[in-house]
């Protein structure tokens, strides 16, 4: 990781642009190796289909899924958390009234999901699965538990940093975003090959929330803030057409 | 608000869906976009093929797309279907094969255009989801096609084939998804 991380860094420092999502075969990653594409993908400009999207609203999700917490009759174990923020567009424009959803282990670094065989106890109050549709301005909160960590298989001593699952739908399908949001200063950051596949420091950057004490809320739960772009199909193109021609 | 004080809205960056989306992903009725009773339904399926020719069954497959007669559907509600609406959003996880099987209809010309479903496909080892087409047209008619459609036009004509849902039944559709090797499907890229 750290040979193709300071590859990254010279291509960078040679002018190159910073690449925004992670590489699709990044060998580290073990399952990328025989799952990413060999060709170049071929650049195509979205028709009608593709510039619109499914249309989600509020009776398509309660108003209670936003509360991982209080889907079952105790309190799951943990620490609650609220998780709050903004989804926008390349523009800044919020993206309104569009589907979140969201799924993450339990603090024991622990999924509801028959095929994770990770020996830590699963909780009977908390499943780890929540959805929400954004408000006017974008904004989304959340109330839910920290994940824990959890081991995996993909080399020896291989840990997850604890992260929750985000996935949304913008105005046009063509914004599809499935991503991870992680919690500031884990450890695990820099030995983590699903993280470190965003091989521009401040592009994986972005996928780390963000401690914020006004939305903690005293006696109740810890506050974290993470912001989401979703960019249309054109708006980076535009600028990097700036930029080069 | 400060975080975006430089008033640049850089793309959030995309990561794996992992292997255990299941429990939160899938719903009822996914699959369905119309009822099987429907008059004009086909199967759409397919499977999920990785580089050494296994199917993946840790992927999860979504489609898009126009009903019959080209009409894009607004209709809410396309994650608790009613099975008489249809929204043209679809979901559907892969089996331990990695096959996936959707019900919906052929999808309809939109402004003239040729008819195609937009097909996403997520999986644990993608490190970012993949979209490509499915065209109703017959394989045939691609050299045709090739001249009205700027996305088939742009690709290798020896490729063209991978984006053609072939009929293999009066009313069923295969359309394989090959992430890597040989057959390797035309995967697009909107953001260019």
């Amino acid at each position: 990781m750290a040979a193709i991380s300071s590859e990254a860094q010279a291509a960078r420092q040679d002018g190159g642009q910073p690449e925004l999502h992670p590489r699709r075969g990044y060998a580290p990653y073990r399952s990328s190796v025989l799952r990413h594409p060999t060709h170049a993908l071929v650049k195509a400009d979205p028709e009608e289909i593709e510039r619109t999207s499914p249309a989600f609203g509020h009776t398509d999700v309660d108003s209670y899924e936003s509360d991982l917490t209080i889907q079952h009759s105790g309190e799951p174990l943990g620490e609650r958390i609220i998780v709050t923020g903004k989804v926008l567009d390349g523009e800044g424009r919020p993206v309104r009234n569009q589907l979140m959803e969201i799924w993450q282990a339990n603090s024991s670094g622990r999924y509801v999901h028959k095929r994770d065989q990770h020996p830590a106890p699963l909780d009977p109050n908390f499943t780890g699965v929540g959805r929400v549709i954004t408000g006017d301005d974008g904004s989304y909160q959340l109330t839910t538990i920290k994940p824990g960590p959890y081991p995996w298989k993909n080399h020896l001593n291989a840990w997850r940093p604890a992260h929750i699952h985000f996935s949304l739908f913008g105005t046009a399908f063509t914004q599809r975003l499935i991503t991870q949001m992680y919690f500031p200063g884990d450890p695990l950051f820099a030995l983590d090959p699903i993280y470190q596949s965003i091989v521009d420091p401040a592009a994986r950057e972005r996928l780390v929330s963000s401690y914020d004490h006004d939305v903690t809320k005293p006696e109740w739960a810890t506050g974290y803030r993470w912001n989401i772009v979703l960019t249309g199909p054109k708006s980076t193109w535009m600028e990097q057409d700036d930029d080069h021609e | 608000m400060s975080e975006f004080a430089q008033t640049e809205f850089v793309q959030t960056p995309s990561q794996t869906v992992g292997p255990f989306y299941g429990f939160a992903l899938p719903y009822e009725g996914g699959p369905e976009l119309v009822n099987t009773a429907h008059p004009a339904a086909i199967r759409l399926h397919g499977r999920v093929i990785d580089g050494a020719g296994v199917g993946l069954q840790d992927a999860l497959v979504e489609i898009w797309q126009p009903d019959e007669n080209g009409q894009i559907s607004r209709e809410l509600g396309a994650h608790e279907p009613d099975g008489y609406t249809f929204t043209g959003f679809g979901r559907a996880a892969t089996t331990r094969a990695g096959d996936f099987t959707f019900t919906t209809v052929k999808p309809g010309s939109v402004g003239g255009g040729a008819p195609y479903v937009l097909i996403t496909v997520f999986a644990r080892g993608l490190l970012h989801h993949l979209f490509t087409r499915a065209y109703f047209v017959d394989v045939s008619a691609l050299e045709a096609l090739a001249e009205t459609d700027a996305v088939v036009k742009s690709v290798p004509a020896d490729r063209r084939s991978t984006l053609v849902a072939v009929a293999d039944g009066p009313t069923s559709y295969r359309f394989d998804v090959r992430l890597q090797g040989e057959g390797e499907t035309v995967f697009l890229d909107f953001d260019a």
